[in-house]
């Protein structure tokens, strides 16, 4: 399998006022195609930095990161934004969906940016928002539906430009347990039936546990990086029909 | 691009109220530059007209000299003679009629109306050098001016004040008790380029008002026309060469008389129509000014209020470039909005402020598309540091933004 991620001693140095804070302290660590990874760590662990780094909102001090060959560290501004519409997803914990946008408009957000709105791209996003149950939604605005659908547009969103990987950043934190379960078997789903590399940061052990790797950080650095457990992704994805 | 042209409408439309008071700001600066400058064109347009009817070459003669005024010992001799405008007609070849006159203020009556009026001696070349028809009856005549005779011709203000609705023709009024009879009316000419009605005056032969009226034997003004508009130069130059020699002045001695051209005159109130139409343009501006401030200011509030939206859009892929695209559209859209409804209201103010004022007002093609170019300018102007701003935001901050 080919490596999608390659972090090589990355660090994150924040200066505030005359003391320097190093968020990251030499992470390196290397992510394949079609992995379902989870980030854990208590908070200032570092991995809220870490994700921005991958997610390429940020750029790190010192320290190579290369996304699928490409070694973006050194990318500019307008290159990463560009990056960001062809490569990766975004899934936040409070969904940030475009109020009085609906929701086919905000699905079709980052097909705005890489210009290609055509027929097939329309017939596209009909179809990602059928497998994932959003089916009849395409007008409402995102106040007219509930947390769990708000985060399955949020993810239409993520996967309509047929990202290299996506990117999970505490998903389920706004949700109840059910829901939670539901939005958690939709990205299993994906990395099962569509190969999506899922990169998920969580500090919930039941949700790391959907992940079939848990990388845990502390203080900057890699702490543990192990198969998960107990594979609950194996089990609960083969029981969702 | 019209992605982003459908984006900045629906922002615009999201807050209506505070969308139609930032273009009102905008649709009063436009609609204020616009009615401004039609007033003033109106304006400069009408003393053109007016500089029209008064006749382009028509030359006053006048017996002051307006480079020396005071401190002259010997004043009181009155210069200009009915001898010297003879002389200019019979040797400034470039002078084709003169007309002498004189000229006072006096009460005309008629019947138990009276009305005071200026009452003006002239020649019978008068009419060919003011170029003013008669409406009915005949004008004065050198048998007239000859005989003194005690005839009239009215200005319509004069008989709009006399006569009413009658025909004055052949009717007869009476100056210091004197009766004269009216032999014609002239037709309506309006103001002058200085605002006095120029119809309200009666004129008569110049010897009848010199003695019958006045008891005088100086005249107080020549109108002479020269043969040309082109040839007023050469004019003014004969005519004053004439009179220094007629009037015994040393080379050292200064004119004891002024020759002005109407069309000189008319030109410095052209200008200062043209310093007015600047004046106003440029306070108007004032206005539009403010209204890109007032788009501004809500462009900055705007960006403040969406920079989660904005750090969504970057986090999905967006450019600073497309940010700022988007926003400095908004702006532009707000602005030509603004534009559009400003000229539309200025065109409709113009045309109510011509029509229930009386100011003339003459709406120029060039002066709209100017304000409404200049609207579109604003909206770029004002809207791209606040537009600025938003793309040079940090996604992760944005996006982390309450």
């Amino acid at each position: 399998m080919q490596d999608i991620i390659i972090l090589e001693e990355v660090y994150k140095i924040y200066t505030m006022g005359e003391v320097e804070v190093a968020a990251l302290n030499g992470v390196s660590l290397t992510i394949r195609k079609g992995e379902f990874v989870a980030i854990m760590g208590a908070s200032g662990s570092g991995k809220s930095t870490l994700m921005n780094i991958l997610g390429c909102l940020d750029s790190p001090t010192k320290g190579r990161y290369c996304l699928e060959g490409l070694e973006v560290s050194r990318f500019s501004k307008n290159e990463l934004a560009e990056i960001r519409n062809k490569k990766l997803g975004f899934v936040f914990q409070s969904f940030n969906l475009l109020s009085r946008t609906t929701v086919v408009e905000n699905i079709e957000l980052p097909l705005i940016y890489s210009k290609r709105i055509s027929k097939r791209e329309v017939d596209n996003i009909y179809q990602i928002m059928q497998t994932l149950g959003l089916g009849g939604f395409q007008t409402h605005y995102p106040n007219q539906l509930s947390g769990g659908q708000q985060q399955r547009v949020a993810i239409a969103r993520a996967i309509i430009n047929n990202p290299a990987l996506l990117l999970a950043d505490e998903p389920t934190g706004n949700l109840d347990s059910a829901t939670s379960a539901d939005v958690m078997n939709v990205l299993c789903d994906l990395n099962h039936k569509i190969g999506i590399t899922i990169v998920l940061v969580t500090h919930e052990t039941d949700i790391a546990r959907y992940a079939r790797r848990v990388i845990v950080l502390k203080d900057g650095k890699v702490l543990s990086d192990t198969p998960s457990t107990i594979p609950l992704s194996q089990i609960s994805c083969e029981t969702t029909p | 691009m019209p992605a982003l042209f459908k984006i900045a409408l629906r922002a615009i439309m999201r807050n209506k109220l505070r969308s139609s008071l930032t273009i009102l700001g905008i649709v009063i600066g436009v609609g204020a530059v616009i009615v401004m400058v039609s007033i003033g064109q109106g304006a400069k347009f009408f003393v053109e007209k007016q500089l029209e009817s008064l006749g382009t070459n028509v030359l006053i003669i006048i017996p002051i000299s307006t480079t020396h005024t005071a401190t002259r010992g010997t004043t009181g001799t009155i210069t200009l003679t009915v001898e010297d405008a003879i002389a200019i007609v019979k040797e400034c070849s470039a002078v084709s009629h003169v007309s002498p006159g004189v000229r006072t203020t006096t009460q005309v009556v008629y019947g138990n109306m009276n009305w005071t009026t200026s009452v003006s001696g002239a020649g019978p070349d008068y009419q060919i050098i003011r170029n003013w028809p008669l409406e009915s009856g005949r004008f004065i005549t050198q048998q007239d001016v000859n005989i003194m005779a005690k005839v009239c011709v009215l200005g319509q203000t004069v008989v709009t004040n006399l006569f009413g609705t009658l025909d004055p023709v052949d009717k007869w009024v009476r100056v210091k008790n004197v009766p004269f009879k009216v032999i014609g009316v002239l037709i309506t000419k309006g103001e002058s380029p200085t605002g006095q009605d120029q119809d309200d005056v009666v004129l008569m032969p110049y010897t009848t008002v010199q003695r019958k009226i006045m008891g005088v034997t100086y005249i107080g003004i020549v109108l002479a026309s020269s043969i040309s508009a082109e040839a007023r130069f050469e004019a003014i130059d004969q005519i004053t060469s004439l009179l220094r020699q007629r009037h015994r002045l040393r080379p050292h001695e200064e004119n004891d008389f002024t020759v002005i051209s109407q069309v000189e005159f008319a030109s410095t109130v052209i200008e200062t129509s043209r310093t007015m139409t600047i004046l106003l343009g440029s306070i108007a501006s004032v206005s539009l000014f403010v209204g890109g401030i007032g788009i501004m200011n809500i462009m900055l509030v705007s960006t403040t209020e969406r920079t989660r939206e904005i750090g969504i859009r970057m986090a999905v892929g967006a450019r600073e470039k497309d940010i700022l695209f988007q926003f400095l559209t908004e702006a532009t859209v707000l602005s030509s909005i603004g534009g559009v409804v400003g000229v539309i209201f200025g065109i409709a103010v113009s045309k109510l402020v011509s029509y229930s004022g009386g100011w003339p007002s003459l709406l120029s093609l060039p002066s709209i598309v100017v304000a409404f170019l200049f609207s579109n300018m604003v909206g770029i102007f004002f809207g791209y540091y606040p537009a600025r701003k938003a793309s040079r935001l940090n996604p992760i901050e944005a996006l982390r933004y309450e």
